[in-house]
């Protein structure tokens, strides 16, 4: 089997990028986000991309640069509060989006990942996001349907994964990062620690090798903090 | 004197039971964590992926993988668990989640809650909200009586999308609570804060409600 380890994330990516395509981009906001991996898609400048993610990075980071060198078309995403630029191009017309709640976006994207081609949820009834989408009656409730998501290319961050592709994540930077690596054509994944094989747990492994086609250590990671709230050393009490 | 924010979060942590699992979302709500009764154990779920949220960590023990639903930083406890969105969402759709304290832009009379977009000027999206109450036991609402014009929040139907349809089981706004019981029966007006007067909150209320108060 050829390797699935690449030197750096230009080549992670060769032959992967098109334009038009539909990209998924792992992340919470900006934690878990496969930074290495979005620097080369706008180093690229493939461009047209519907891109699913739950936020679009912020302005100058994350997403938020392929937002700014216009190669997003599309995004599929359920917030994106924190980006000015995202909220202007949006109310002008000028970016189209696809509102998803939350939850939805992450089960579409594991139904995707799982060979589900939909599913029901309680989520949206009543809402815009139930506009033109099939509802049905269980056990006297109604339910709307949601399609899948897949998408051409997924990339995603863990902390640490080895040769095989198995991949583990840390504390909240896991999010999507989990269905996307499944719901991928082809998922690229980006680790801090790219370590021997062996001396992962196997126990502990979060996503199995089978998803991941190519894998790299990213040289280094910006890891911006959001927002810092702290509370003062002198405080014993909880905040 | 109407209800301050911090009032309006105290009052909201009396609706806490010990045992229960709880979201808060983003922006007031969170402040709902100060006020939980010493000796009362309550579970914190971020929807990003935590049970057992801890406090903000102590100044230089941040860590940007460790972040809540607002994007905050914030420590772990040792009761705590991480895991993915699809699973989060699993525990909030799947009725596993007791409590739901959320703000609002406008509440109806039906239970109606809108939160999340004001067509053609603002549009944040509604990132875990519909989930939330589809999903959640129990939905308290926590927002300011009126707009900043002094248009009422509390109204016979609202006009801005929704984010549920007859969702609400309690307001707690700065003039007082509210059962909204999901719009099954009238809206009741169960308390008012120190000071503001039955009258006041007529003016002020655009959905007709009943009360014993007087």
């Amino acid at each position: 089997m050829a390797t699935k380890i690449q030197s750096d994330a230009a080549s992670a990516l060769s032959g992967l990028l098109f334009d038009g395509m539909t990209v998924m981009a792992g992340g919470f906001g900006l934690c878990g986000i496969p930074e290495n991996l979005i620097l080369a898609i706008r180093e690229s400048g493939v461009k047209d991309l519907t891109v699913v993610s739950n936020n679009c990075g912020v302005d100058g980071f994350g997403l938020g640069l392929l937002l700014e060198n216009g190669q997003i078309r599309k995004m599929i995403s359920s917030y994106v509060g924190e980006n000015e630029l995202f909220e202007r191009l949006y109310i002008e017309g000028r970016l189209e989006v696809e509102f998803t709640p939350q939850g939805t976006l992450a089960e579409r994207i594991r139904a995707g990942g799982a060979g589900i081609p939909a599913f029901y949820t309680r989520t949206g009834v009543g809402t815009v996001v139930a506009e033109g989408k099939e509802t049905r009656e269980f056990d006297g409730e109604t339910y709307l349907m949601e399609r899948a998501l897949k998408a051409d290319i997924s990339i995603v961050k863990a902390w640490k994964g080895d040769a095989e592709g198995n991949l583990i994540y840390r504390k909240t930077a896991r999010n999507f990062n989990p269905m996307m690596a499944t719901a991928g054509r082809v998922c690229v994944a980006e680790v801090e620690h790219l370590v021997p094989t062996g001396t992962l747990d196997k126990d502990m492994i979060h996503t199995p090798g089978v998803y991941v086609h190519r894998i790299l250590q990213g040289p280094a990671y910006e890891k911006r903090i959001e927002r810092l709230t702290t509370r003062p050393r002198s405080e014993k009490a909880s905040a | 004197m109407p209800w301050t924010r911090d009032d309006m979060t105290a009052r909201a942590a009396r609706e806490l039971k010990d045992g229960f699992y709880v979201n808060l979302g983003i922006g007031i709500p969170t402040l709902v964590a100060n006020h939980i009764p010493p000796g009362m154990e309550v579970t914190l779920q971020s929807e990003n992926g935590m049970l057992g949220m801890g406090p903000y960590p102590f100044e230089g023990e941040e860590d940007p993988d460790l972040v809540n639903a607002g994007k905050m930083t914030i420590s772990e406890l040792d009761s705590s668990s991480y895991f993915n969105s699809a699973e989060s969402f699993a525990m909030i759709r799947g009725g596993h989640i007791d409590l739901s304290v959320l703000g609002a832009m406008q509440v109806a009379a039906n239970g109606d809650l809108a939160n999340w977009m004001v067509p053609g000027k603002m549009v944040k999206g509604m990132g875990g909200a519909m989930d939330l109450v589809a999903g959640v036991k129990r939905v308290i609402v926590v927002m300011e009586h009126c707009e900043k014009s002094g248009r009422s929040k509390l109204v016979r139907e609202c006009t801005l999308p929704l984010t549920g349809k007859g969702v609400v089981d309690l307001l707690i706004t700065d003039l007082g609570v509210f059962e909204i019981n999901r719009g099954r029966g009238a809206v009741r007006l169960v308390e008012l804060a120190p000071g503001v007067t039955l009258e006041e909150v007529r003016a002020r209320t655009e959905a007709a409600f009943v009360t014993d108060l007087v």
